[in-house]
């Protein structure tokens, strides 16, 4: 029998040591940070939902916030559930989050960065909003995620399609579940392919700003891969309405393609111009001049009225879709407000779900506990398929729409109809492409 | 060649519109001193006539049609224009077509009403106050009749098209022994453009050649005599306001198939039509017109490609640039009095 010398001072030190060794996993693991930015203390929870309220994009925003309300009203055990019913992960129950009722305060981005940057500030500062979610615009998203990034809150995207949001500009606390537009290009090319040909000369007009820039640059790769060619390639400034001086040249410079890589309300104006010039019924170099709008919005859709009929664009998600999520959405959706959802409602109220989800499944508020539970996670029912959150840029890879003006709408709503479901291995692509470091998720306070 | 026909052509309507809300703008300074910031809101509200009415004219009853289902599943319910029932389908369809001609006759009274309401109501307690007063209550004014027209219409922009009889464009190249598909142009650009042609005219003559025309002038050039002689100017002077308010509205009316009306878009003019109007020469009518044809013209050269390449940006600065030059070299303006803008 071996003698076992117990001295009070190696009790302690054993004690000490096997204490360590037994916290330290759990130390190490971002759940277990006990000061993070807005930490809620009561019973009740606050999200930050920021949309554009006014200005340009403000039909969108109303749409969003729409989208949000229902969201907390699911969360918080109201309503018909929504895609609460469809989702794949079963970690929401309808007692809002982490059993805490969920509240919001709302803000206006007013599609302008810096006003968005302090309206998103004014939210985590004296609303002690958790989590800030929306926007309408990708200059808002990038400016406001990197607020995010510096207070130590997950920021979920809204509508925003340019290729910087999780590319160059991307941070570890933020997330988008919208589709960007490197995959607008890669879907829409084969659609183009094979209705246009691969003998085609395209004339780009493009917003100038970075979502301008990146789409461009994805659907001239995309387009020139496939053996098109670009003649020219012209900023338009952003505050343009009249585009009738831009359209003017495409006549001369011999291209039977234009692209118009605008959005909202320019997008409506190019396209509306370019169909009063005639564009649509001229042939060019033998064969029908063709317009083309890489990103479509059914509102955007509504006010170019008739001159979208026929043209090719891409979409995030459609009310039209048939699987049970969407049906579920569009279902929730409609009978609360009379008329279906857009796709910003749609992504804005999937984000808000799938941060609540990530906190029941990580057990904390904490956002790098969030952030970790939301990296690399595979789910499915939110109506766009079997969808991966990708760790290594915070960008959602599902399905794409390949969508086109329907030539006759039954409704005011039935603006586009879907022309083909690209799958989600044709959109994906290597995270390390554009540039950018997600950085350290911070937790802030 | 086609290349600079064609963006003759682009100024010229771009120039209409400018030229229309800047003989607006002048025609209140010259006759009132007051500087208008409002004046892009009542293009605005002009071009919203034409929605309303568009709207008007299809109000509708619903009916219920079980063959079709709406996006829950519902029977579809189906809009019928009451002017379906009154005058039958294809008489209806035709005053649907044509609902913003038609807008002209429902936009000049409502303009004039509100014109003569805003001097009355708002603008006459600011004739003795500096200029910067006036600026800053005119400018508060449009973005509260922006907001007002945000709340009723919402901010996208709303489709108002043309007739279909305007659909399409000319080929001027086919016409005039050019390459055809070369140098086109929207067949409602060139109403549009006959359509200022015809206003401008008509306020010029109606300044010229009738007697109250002749006592505006009179009292631009003089107010203070005019009174002396028993005429009561200001009440003249209230109804230019809403003939300035009308012909604002009606740019705005002819300008919604052009553009897509939106809450925003009389901001969009403003600044451009008082450069236009500086440039013109303050309070002179043919100056402004002058003025809003060649601003328009050089903003469409500034936007050919062939130019942007050389001097990227040219094109949004082309008429801050002019105006710049003009003010340094002619303070008074292309077509101003002299000692206007002198001092």
């Amino acid at each position: 029998m071996s003698k076992i010398n117990l001295t009070r001072r190696s009790v302690l030190q054993t004690g000490a040591i096997t204490g360590a060794g037994l916290a330290l996993p759990t130390y190490l693991s971002a759940a277990s940070h006990s000061g993070f930015t807005n930490a809620p203390t009561g019973d009740t929870v606050t999200l930050g939902f920021n949309v554009p309220q006014t200005g340009p994009y403000a039909d969108e925003g109303a749409d969003e916030l729409r989208a949000y309300k229902l969201a907390v009203d699911h969360l918080n055990g109201g309503g018909d559930g929504g895609l609460m019913n469809t989702f794949s992960s079963k970690a929401l129950q309808g007692n809002g989050i982490l059993g805490k009722k969920v509240e919001f305060v709302t803000g206006d981005t007013q599609t302008k960065s810096d006003a968005a940057r302090a309206s998103a500030r004014s939210m985590i500062e004296k609303d002690g909003a958790v989590m800030i979610t929306g926007g309408s615009s990708s200059g808002v998203a990038v400016a406001v995620q990197a607020l995010c990034q510096e207070a130590g809150i997950i920021f979920m995207a809204g509508l925003t399609h340019s290729n910087d949001t999780t590319g160059k500009d991307k941070k570890a606390n933020g997330f988008r579940h919208f589709f960007n537009s490197y995959m607008s290009g890669a879907a829409l090319a084969p659609i183009l392919a094979d209705n246009y040909g691969k003998d085609r000369k395209a004339y780009h007009l493009t917003a100038d700003y970075n979502w301008g820039y990146t789409t461009e640059e994805a659907v001239r790769t995309s387009t020139e891969a496939m053996g098109w060619e670009t003649v020219a390639a012209v900023k338009t400034p952003l505050t343009q309405t009249d585009f009738s001086s831009y359209i003017a040249p495409v006549l001369q410079s011999g291209a039977d393609v234009l692209v118009l890589n605008h959005y909202g309300g320019n997008m409506v104006n190019s396209l509306t111009n370019a169909v009063q010039f005639g564009l649509r019924e001229k042939q060019v170099n033998g064969k029908n001049f063709e317009i083309i709008v890489p990103l479509y919005s059914r509102l955007m859709a509504k006010g170019a009225g008739a001159n979208v009929k026929g043209i090719f664009g891409s979409a995030n998600w459609h009310w039209s879709l048939q699987d049970e999520g969407s049906k579920a959405f569009v279902k929730s959706f409609g009978t609360k407000y009379g008329f279906p959802p857009s796709q910003a409602a749609h992504t804005t109220y999937v984000q808000t779900l799938l941060y609540a989800d990530a906190v029941e499944r990580a057990g904390s508020f904490n956002p790098c506990a969030v952030g970790e539970a939301l990296s690399d996670f595979q789910f499915d029912g939110m109506g766009n398929g079997p969808t991966l959150y990708r760790g290594a840029d915070h960008q959602c890879f599902k399905d794409v729409l390949v969508v086109k003006g329907k030539e006759n709408p039954t409704s005011e709503f039935d603006l586009l109809e879907i022309v083909e479901i690209t799958p989600t291995s044709q959109v994906t692509y290597d995270a390390s492409i554009f540039g950018g470091e997600l950085g350290a998720c911070n937790p802030g306070a | 060649m086609e290349a600079i026909i064609l963006q003759v052509l682009n100024g010229l309507d771009k120039g209409s519109a400018y030229a229309l809300i800047a003989l607006g703008l002048t025609l209140i300074f010259g006759t009132l001193g007051v500087v208008n910031f409002a004046h892009g809101a009542l293009f605005m509200i002009g071009a919203f006539c034409a929605v309303t009415l568009s709207r008007i004219i299809s109000i509708s009853r619903t009916i219920i049609d079980d063959s079709q289902t709406d996006f829950l599943g519902n029977p579809l319910k189906v809009d019928v224009p009451y002017v379906y029932d009154w005058f039958g389908q294809a008489t209806g369809d035709v005053i649907i077509d044509w609902a913003v001609p038609l807008s002209i006759l429902f936009a000049i009274p409502i303009m004039v009403a509100i014109g003569v309401a805003m001097e009355r109501g708002l603008i006459k307690h600011f004739y003795k106050r500096p200029h910067a007063d006036q600026i800053l209550v005119t400018f508060g004014l449009a973005i509260v009749l922006q907001e007002i027209i945000k709340y009723f219409y919402g901010a996208n922009p709303i489709p108002t098209p043309a007739p279909d009889a305007f659909r399409g464009s000319f080929d001027f190249g086919a016409a005039f022994g050019f390459d055809p598909n070369v140098i086109i142009y929207p067949y409602w650009r060139l109403v549009y453009f006959s359509f200022a042609a015809v206003i401008i005219a008509s306020v010029f003559a109606f300044l010229q050649f009738t007697t109250f025309g002749m006592v505006v002038r009179a009292g631009m050039a003089d107010r203070e005599t005019v009174q002396l002689l028993g005429i009561n100017i200001d009440r003249r002077f209230t109804l230019m306001f809403g003939m300035a308010a009308a012909v604002a509205g009606l740019a705005g009316v002819m300008y919604t198939p052009i553009n897509s009306p939106n809450y925003h878009m009389g901001m969009d003019f403003l600044v451009l039509s008082f450069v236009v109007v500086v440039v013109g020469g303050m309070g002179s009518l043919p100056g402004a017109v002058l003025a809003g044809f060649l601003l328009g013209i050089l903003e469409s050269f500034a936007s050919m490609r062939e130019v942007l390449t050389i001097l990227p940006g040219l094109n949004q600065i082309i008429i801050y640039l002019v105006a710049i030059i003009i003010l340094l070299t002619r303070p008074r303006g292309l077509m101003g009095r002299k000692g206007v803008m002198e001092d």
